[in-house]
């Protein structure tokens, strides 16, 4: 160690990043909450439930997209099956919501109302210490990175990539989502998991455990901000983009790609699987749509629009995107298809750096005009 | 001419094939003064023989330049070397002991064997002080790339070759930015940074000014002796220079072996070469 | 006392038919009791006299009446006596006796059987056939003389199978014996059913038959499960004909251009809907013509497809030439507005387009078995159109500019080959085969805006096994995932099998990552 670890982590990021990010924190720990509690509902300074679970939710996308940035904008590697993880998390984290209804449910049994619907007398086996939040914490992580360490080993392994890497990803999600249809696959099948009441022995729904919920999100965003950061300045990161750019060069100057890709895929994986636990609690809901094919290229799309290969990028286009659907599907239900459909398109077309690039290219310009 | 190995005294620090956990190989053993041992190898795609019975030993220290018109295996025999096509049969040897056949690319650059391509390959987004860092002899794993930080004297080495191919003053510029010229440069600046015993050259100046091509040709001979080295190469001017056997490729095998004059008088060779 | 009475209807058949019937069944017919009605209707029923066909038909048609003591029928304001079919007065007040439920299933079984004696050999035929499934043991001895009578060979076939299942219950071993090594010829479940009985002690004491019967039984689950695992081949068949389809144009575009269209599945709706539209106007303007809406609609659908094809091509896939991974995004996006635009034009629910006439039935290969015709032409249609691809790929200039450009774009480009134009071309070309897809698939699935979303994972999966731009591959890997689907959804469910076979298909791409027919080379990257 030349130089110790936290003074690099420290560097990944320059002194206007950090105040930045210093600001973000403070607005989500400190003036968010406060304008939630201490303003009327009809007074202009009140923040809403709802904003606050839109806003949360929102961060929740923008934390995927990050991590989809890291495997695509840095690896190189378009994965059509994100949803997947972020699924997976969710469910993970879904299982223990589940027991923590206890009694409450309509059937007020022991087990949850959709296991009591089926007619089943206990548990199946992969429920096992569900009810337990440390285990659940730990298959949030565990569950995407196993699935994404089988999956990708296997996959880089045979050296796919390209389209075709991107088609199995799809394939993979696919094949997820049609057996969490099962209702004999033991997770709720169609309707998924709903009906939350507590989590940690807390209302679910009240006003202060939304705000810690609103919190954690995002404290654990502007974490993953700053760990992809050091990331992707590290050797480690280089050679990741080396990989991208001419793999086999990089293969014949010693590296092994395989371990390289396995890597950032198995973190970009866990990273959505922390985004979707954080999702479902604030959501309330977690169902096999969301490992819909459709939801998984959505994804690309966010870090297409805010430009890839960039950090804060991703984020910006979680943002643009999901707030401008949550606006359409309001107000021009039958045209968000339309919107998003033109916005893949336009975007690929012309602004293949995203609203980052073109910001640059403005800001560029004007330097240009100026001297 | 089997010149004196200097190669098997292990410089100093090296981090061999041993300190490679998942590298299964065993150490160099340059002993007998061969470096690289290539017998009866046989490479067919779709029934077409891109090599066929392919013999060739390359001595310790020695620049063998390789010759023969298009479709010859030139490019065929470097990827069987560095692992990219696997030999439908035949033994390919470096040193005594190391199998190539049963190794991965990454592993074959890592017990020593660099390779420049036809086409220049260099990362084109990162700056040229950054290619050679990447390429720099360390231990590859992830975990390492994850904590590096680059030392002073590993500093200095990078600045070293930087200043011996003549970039130090495009140190921080992307290298996609630099001329075809200076591309092939950077490319043998990473395979001096790798420090392998064997490297591996196609076509290293196409697209080379005569200047650039001349001083190219003393670097390679100042490298011979501590490096082996074979050179694919078109120009006879540039082959002339290097001095050294040259062995002449033809359908996937080895048609001719001796000096360049005597090559050049070969019956054979001026009928491949000029057409029957 | 039955045995007698039977003998004696066999005399009275053999009369010549102007005779009267046997008054005693005929007056029972209008007996109280329900059961004596079918005894007698049966009795009736043996005789295999058009005089009774005349009666049962009068009793089923309630114009049977009990005027007195004699049994009338009573046509219009005219009567007859039943017995005899003579006209006679018009009786004072005629009783109409009951004919409940259960005489008027055996009234149509005994008027289904007496037409086994038809004139006519279609309607003895269509008797036969009607009779398979409801054979009594009382039905023997009549069925006994329909086959004698019978010369026509395929009745003859039918009525020996009707005649051993009413032998089952024979009283005598050796006749039982011998029915069921008649019915063992079959393949049919409802005569597996009539067997089953037989295969225990309690249903057939004679130890020989029973054994004949397990047999038999065995014999026939074979059979079955032969023709339930044709079928199913069959309809994976179909399935893989239409994935042939869809993947044709995937694997000449991704050969060509190297890209993969993910609207690809939306040009399939495109041909649907081209389908409906031409449905539409021949049931506006030509509803005389209507089941030749579909050949008519082949055309449309593919030049319709390959339209929309050009134009996402012109505007949308030339820019992204070289940039794979965006085009797939881009592609996705058309998809996009393709969908919404179909929920548009034609509203989110699913519009009906039926089969034309000739399309509709099938061929029974075996009593369990039938090939629906429309599937049937499927598979031709997608062999006649495999066909047209390949002498337009290898026996054109277009064919053999788009294999240039396949093979080698940048040196196809020097020697004078417009690849923009060819890059064109084959996307309109692989565009219009979807459409040709979309036309097939409107016939055995539902038309709506989401259809294509349903297929495209699957004409992927053919294209990534099948290996790039690999016509050959692309067939076998079609018709191979297409029919080992469906035979695994018969023995392990819909979702089973489509997740197990993406597993097989991911495990496949290790072995083989670049599918089965895999270009080697020193140009492969």
């Amino acid at each position: 160690m030349r130089k110790p670890l936290t003074l690099r982590i420290l560097s990944a990021l320059d002194t206007k990043s950090w105040l930045a990010l210093g600001v973000f924190l403070a607005l989500a720990l400190l003036v968010v909450p406060v304008l939630h509690l201490n303003f009327p509902e009809d007074s202009a300074f009140h923040v809403s439930t709802y904003a606050i679970t839109l806003i949360g939710k929102i961060m929740c996308y923008a934390l995927v997209a990050v991590a989809m940035d890291l495997i695509w904008g840095y690896g190189g590697i378009l994965s059509l099956g994100h949803g997947l993880f972020f699924a997976l998390g969710g469910y993970a984290f879904g299982m223990y919501l589940m027991r923590q209804i206890g009694r409450d449910g309509s059937y007020g049994a022991d087990l949850p109302d959709f296991m009591v619907f089926l007619d089943w007398k206990e548990l199946p086996w992969f429920w096992l210490g569900s009810d337990s939040f440390g285990w659940a914490s730990f298959l949030v992580l565990a569950v995407p990175a196993v699935v994404a360490f089988v999956f990708g080993y296997f996959a880089f392994r045979s050296r796919i990539k390209g389209v075709y890497f991107s088609i199995i990803t799809q394939a993979l999600t696919y094949a997820a989502m049609l057996l969490f249809f099962r209702n004999e696959t033991g997770f709720g099948g169609n309707n998924g998991f709903t009906d939350f009441k507590r989590v940690l022995g807390y209302s679910i729904t009240s006003p202060e455990t939304r705000l810690v919920l609103f919190g954690l999100t995002a404290v654990m965003l502007a974490a993953t901000l700053v760990f992809a950061a050091w990331l992707v300045k590290s050797k480690f990161g280089r050679v990741l983009t080396a990989i991208r750019d001419a793999e086999s060069r990089v293969m014949f100057i010693g590296y092994n790609p395989l371990w390289y890709k396995l890597t950032i895929w198995v973190i970009s994986a866990v990273l959505c699987g922390i985004a979707g636990a954080l999702y479902v609690p604030q959501v309330g809901i977690i169902n096999p749509s969301e490992m819909s094919p459709g939801n998984s290229i959505e994804i690309a799309i966010w870090v297409a629009v805010g430009g890839r290969g960039t950090l804060i990028g991703p984020i910006i286009g979680a943002f643009v995107v999901n707030l401008a659907k949550s606006w359409f599907t309001v107000s021009f239900p039958e045209y968000w298809l339309f919107f998003l459909g033109l916005l893949f398109i336009v975007v690929t077309l012309m602004l293949p750096q995203g609203l980052v690039g073109l910001w640059k290219k403005l800001m560029a310009k004007k330097e240009g005009a100026a001297a | 001419m089997i010149l004196e190995t200097t190669l098997d005294d292990r410089p100093e620090g090296s981090d061999g094939a041993d300190q490679m956990g998942h590298f299964v190989t065993g150490e160099l053993d340059l002993s007998h003064g061969v470096a690289l041992y290539l017998e009866d190898i046989t490479v067919s795609f779709d029934g077409f023989k891109a090599l066929n019975n392919l013999n060739l030993a390359i001595d310790a220290g020695e620049l063998r330049c390789i010759i023969g018109p298009n479709g010859a295996g030139k490019t065929t025999m470097m990827d069987v070397i560095t692992g990219k096509t696997r030999p439908d049969s035949g033994k390919a040897y470096f040193g005594q002991t190391i199998d190539l056949t049963r190794l991965t690319e990454p592993e074959i650059a890592h017990v020593g064997i660099g390779r420049k391509f036809q086409k220049p390959t260099i990362f084109e987004q990162h700056t040229v002080f950054e290619n050679l860092e990447l390429a720099m002899k360390t231990d590859k794993r992830v975990w390492k790339s994850l904590m590096a930080w680059l030392a002073g004297d590993e500093r200095d080495k990078i600045a070293e070759t930087l200043r011996l191919i003549r970039l130090d003053k495009e140190a921080d510029r992307p290298a996609g930015l630099l001329s075809h010229g200076q591309k092939q440069w950077l490319e043998i600046g990473m395979l001096l940074m790798q420090e392998p015993k064997l490297l591996l050259l196609d076509e290293p100046v196409a697209g080379m000014t005569d200047d650039e091509t001349m001083r190219t040709a003393e670097l390679f001979v100042s490298l011979a002796g501590k490096h082996s080295l074979v050179v694919v190469e078109h120009d006879m001017a540039f082959v002339e220079k290097l001095g050294g056997l040259v062995t002449v490729l033809h359908e996937g095998s080895v048609l001719a072996e001796g000096d360049l004059a005597t090559v050049q008088n070969d019956q054979r060779v001026i009928e491949v070469y000029l057409g029957r | 006392m039955k045995k007698t009475l039977i003998a004696l209807l066999l005399c009275a058949a053999t009369l010549p038919a102007q005779a009267a019937l046997d008054p005693a069944p005929v007056r029972q017919l209008a007996a109280e009791d329900s059961s004596a009605k079918v005894a007698a209707i049966r009795q009736l029923t043996q005789t295999a006299d058009p005089d009774a066909v005349r009666v049962l038909k009068a009793m089923a048609e309630d114009s049977l009446f009990l005027a007195g003591d004699k049994v009338v029928i009573i046509d219009g304001e005219q009567a007859f006596d039943a017995t005899s079919g003579e006209a006679i007065k018009m009786p004072a007040n005629p009783e109409s006796p009951t004919v409940n439920n259960r005489i008027r299933g055996e009234l149509a079984s005994a008027l289904a059987a007496l037409k086994l004696f038809d004139a006519d050999v279609g309607v003895r035929l269509a008797s036969a056939q009607k009779l398979q499934s409801q054979v009594t043991p009382e039905m023997a001895p009549l069925l006994a003389r329909a086959l004698e009578k019978e010369s026509d060979a395929q009745i003859k076939a039918l009525l020996t199978l009707a005649h051993a299942q009413a032998n089952l219950a024979n009283t005598d071993p050796a006749a039982r014996l011998e029915a069921v090594k008649a019915l063992a010829e079959t393949s049919s479940p409802t005569i597996k059913s009539v067997l089953l009985p037989l295969t225990e002690k309690a249903g057939e004491p004679d130890d020989k038959v029973r054994y004949e019967a397990i047999a038999a039984v065995k014999a026939i689950d074979s059979r079955l499960a032969i023709a339930e695992n044709v079928g199913r081949a069959f309809s994976g068949l179909s399935l893989g004909s239409i994935l042939l389809l869809g993947a044709l144009g995937l694997a000449i575009t991704y050969g060509v251009m190297g890209i993969i269209n993910m609207a690809h599945g939306e040009l399939l709706m495109v041909g649907a809907y081209a389908t409906y539209g031409m449905q539409s106007l021949f049931r506006a303007f030509a509803p005389d013509y209507i089941d030749w809406y579909l050949p008519a609609a082949i055309p449309v659908a593919f030049f319709a497809a390959a339209l929309v094809g050009v134009v996402m091509e012109r505007t949308v896939i030339r820019w992204l030439y070289g940039r794979t991974l965006e085009t797939l995004l881009a592609t996705w996006g058309l998809s996009l507005v393709l969908i919404q635009s179909a929920r548009v034009l034609f509203g989110a629910q699913n519009v009906e387009v039926s089969n034309p006439s000739w399309m509709s039935g099938g061929i029974e290969v075996m009593p369990n078995l039938i090939l629906p015709w429309n599937r049937i032409i499927i598979v031709g249609f997608a062999m006649f159109v495999l066909f047209l691809v390949w002498v337009l790929m290898n026996k054109t200039r277009l064919g053999m500019f788009v294999r240039a450009v396949t093979q080698n774009r940048a040196m196809a480009g020097c020697v004078g080959v417009p690849t923009a134009r060819i890059d064109t071309m084959a996307f309109a070309l692989g565009a219009g085969i979807a459409g040709l897809g979309g036309v097939a698939l409107s016939q055995i699935s539902n038309v709506g805006p989401d259809m294509g979303q349903g297929y495209i994972v699957d004409s992927f999966m053919v294209v990534v096994v099948g290996g790039v731009g690999q016509l050959a591959g692309a067939v076998w890997a079609a018709l191979g995932l297409g029919i080992f689907s469906k035979l695994l959804e018969g023995w392990a469910g819909a979702v089973i099998a489509k997740i197990s076979i993406l597993v097989c298909i991911i495990i496949f791409i290790q072995k083989r990552p670049q599918g089965i027919f895999a270009l080697k080379g020193r140009f492969v990257e």
